[in-house]
């Protein structure tokens, strides 16, 4: 059923074109620079509240997030372009099970978008968020898991795409009400109770929380409007792997069933 | 001689059973209301070049896919060799090559990279893999490419490094999707050359589809299939013997008086609609003289249309095949029509 080899060179194959994309460090650093330093010192002034936690340091966990999001989603959806391009069948036609295929998917996805998050820690001093080695250890954990479940969502969705023409459909109404519905730039508890419904439904605001949990002081207590971390760790960690395995589950029977 | 009569027929008999490198057995395949592939049912031999010839549409690809395990049949057997496409898929696969009508190439990866991802997918030795990419590559002679990126290359370039992948872990059979389509003329031949080349070297048998008849002329075998359904089978020559004669086309001022005369005069019934007529005689050289005499200054138009597949493809199908050119074109339709036409009545 795992064909190790096969896995091996799916992964290998997304690793080398990461790497030989045309500008791939400037688009790793580019986004989460504007988030942190434009937005972030933008919003800063607006949201002076002289609470421990500055608004810069707030949206760290949320940009680290993000940029998970946005490279789980798309190493994820290149299964459509390899479709649009033919590979796929090269794929299809090997002698592999579909569930190594998928499994190949997922590691290369959860790799570069947990390497990509890794990269941005390089950011922790300049916000002056102190972290000792473990937290760093465990919020690079927490950053695989987080990748996992949004590579094998993307997974999920790409092996129901036929084309490429609906993906701004997708990042208009998946992807980026995902971001805004996380607590990535706002706390999530100031929402209207029926976004924040839609919140609560959201895997990302647990795997962000995740990241607050580790970053942020809980000072200011989990009350409303809190900038700290809302929910305890082991919840967000309970639903995040739950929700991958939800994911990976639904991807491997969406892979069957291609023909 | 008791003794060695049981094994002689036991190996024949095996020999039997190994000779049919595909069997298809009464296949069919629903895509929701529209059945594209009819109950066929063929079967290839080993070492053959096989050929499906056939419109775009008629169910060529997937009849592939099937065979390749790519689609699921909706009713009938499928065995490729010797084993069951339904429950032996892997199996299948593995013994088997392709090379599709779209480019399944990984632009961004090298010749040497995309080889390379092929061995790893098909399980082969580590040891033999460099050895087996370089002589891949070299046959097709790519060898001082393989350090380059994909999308570099011409079309051409491209078809034949499909081909070398698809023979990279030794396939006892080839299948070829419409292997030149899009290609120019030149690099048309020269992928042929290089098949035929390879069918030399190699005893491997090859089941391709195409919708060109110079390219089915060089099969053993070959199947017209249209609608989903197997209309005629056999050697290029076998087919060619089943259209009589040439074909004459015609134009001419009023094409109902010309039909009429025609009739009167030759006892021929003139098919086509519009401007056109075709006519279907034993000799076009012999007969034009003849039609020229009486209904000369009625005509401003002859051409005689020599048998080949083509007209076999009309005969059968009452539709052309090719769908190129311009000006010829719509005098090929206009014939196809007439055809079209003949049979209806025929039957």
């Amino acid at each position: 059923m795992i064909d190790s080899r096969a896995i091996y060179v799916i992964t290998l194959r997304e690793l080398i074109k990461l790497v030989r994309q045309k500008g791939s460090l400037i688009n790793i650093f580019a986004r989460p620079i504007l988030w942190l330093f434009v937005v972030g010192s933008g919003l800063n002034q607006i949201v002076q509240r002289g609470g421990p936690v500055s608004y810069n340091q707030f949206i760290f966990p949320g940009v680290m997030g993000m940029v998970i999001l946005f490279s789980s989603i798309f190493s994820s959806i290149s299964i459509v372009w390899d479709r649009e391009f033919g590979f796929l069948r090269e794929i299809l036609v090997a002698p592999i099970s579909r569930l190594s295929i998928v499994i190949g998917k997922a590691i290369s996805g959860t790799l570069s978008s947990s390497l990509q998050a890794a990269v941005i820690t390089i950011f922790l001093p300049l916000l002056k968020i102190h972290v000792e080695i473990p937290q760093l250890l465990g919020l690079f954990a927490l950053s695989v898991l987080l990748s996992f479940a949004l590579t094998s969502l993307g997974i999920l969705i790409a092996a129901h795409l036929e084309t490429f023409g609906v993906f701004n459909v997708i990042m208009n109404l998946l992807v980026m009400p995902l971001f805004f519905l996380s607590g990535a730039i706002y706390p999530v508890n100031l929402l209207p109770p029926w976004l924040r419904l839609l919140s609560l439904c959201n895997p990302l605001t647990y795997g962000i929380d995740a990241f607050k949990n580790v970053l942020l002081p809980r000072v200011g207590g989990m009350g409303h409007g809190s900038l700290g971390a809302e929910f305890p760790l082991g919840l967000d960690i309970l639903v995040v792997s739950l929700f991958s395995l939800a994911m990976i589950s639904l991807a491997v029977a969406s892979f069957r069933k291609i023909e | 001689m008791k003794m060695h009569s049981e094994p002689i027929s036991k190996a024949k008999e095996r020999k039997e059973k190994a000779m049919a490198a595909i069997e298809v057995n009464g296949l069919v395949k629903d895509f929701g209301p529209l059945r594209a592939v009819d109950g066929i049912s063929f079967s290839v031999q080993e070492g053959e070049i096989f050929a499906f010839l056939g419109p775009n549409g008629a169910g060529k690809s997937t009849t592939i896919n099937i065979l390749c395990t790519l689609l699921r049949p909706t009713a009938g057997k499928v065995s490729v060799n010797g084993f069951d496409c339904l429950t032996h898929p892997e199996a299948v696969r593995s013994s088997i090559g392709l090379i599709f009508q779209d480019p399944t190439l990984d632009n961004e990866l090298t010749a040497w990279e995309n080889l390379k991802f092929h061995c790893y997918l098909y399980n082969m030795e580590r040891k033999q893999m460099k050895e087996r990419i370089e002589e891949m590559l070299h046959l097709v002679g790519l060898t001082d490419r393989s350090k380059e990126l994909v999308k570099r290359f011409s079309g051409g370039m491209k078809r034949r490094l499909e081909i070398a992948r698809g023979l990279l872990h030794h396939p006892r059979i080839l299948f070829l999707d419409e292997p030149t389509l899009g290609l120019d003329p030149q690099t048309r031949d020269t992928i042929w050359d290089f098949i035929r080349d390879l069918r030399s070297r190699e005893q491997i048998t090859m089941f391709m589809t195409t919708h060109y008849m110079e390219e089915a002329e060089v099969c053993n075998q070959i199947a017209i299939i249209d609608r989903g359904k197997i209309i005629a089978r056999g050697t290029p020559e076998k087919l060619k013997r089943m259209v009589k004669g040439d074909l004459i086309l015609l134009r001419g001022g009023d094409p109902d008086s010309l039909r009429r005369r025609i009739r009167a005069h030759f006892g021929l019934e003139a098919q086509g609609e519009n401007e056109e007529l075709v006519l279907e005689v034993e000799s076009g050289e012999e007969f034009i003289p003849r039609l020229l005499e009486r209904l000369g200054s009625e005509i401003n138009f002859v051409n005689v249309v020599k048998p080949s597949l083509n007209d076999v493809f009309l005969r059968l199908v009452g539709r052309e095949i090719r769908e190129e050119g311009t000006d010829s074109k719509e005098t090929k339709r206009q014939m196809a029509r007439a055809y079209q036409k003949a049979r209806w009545r025929r039957h």
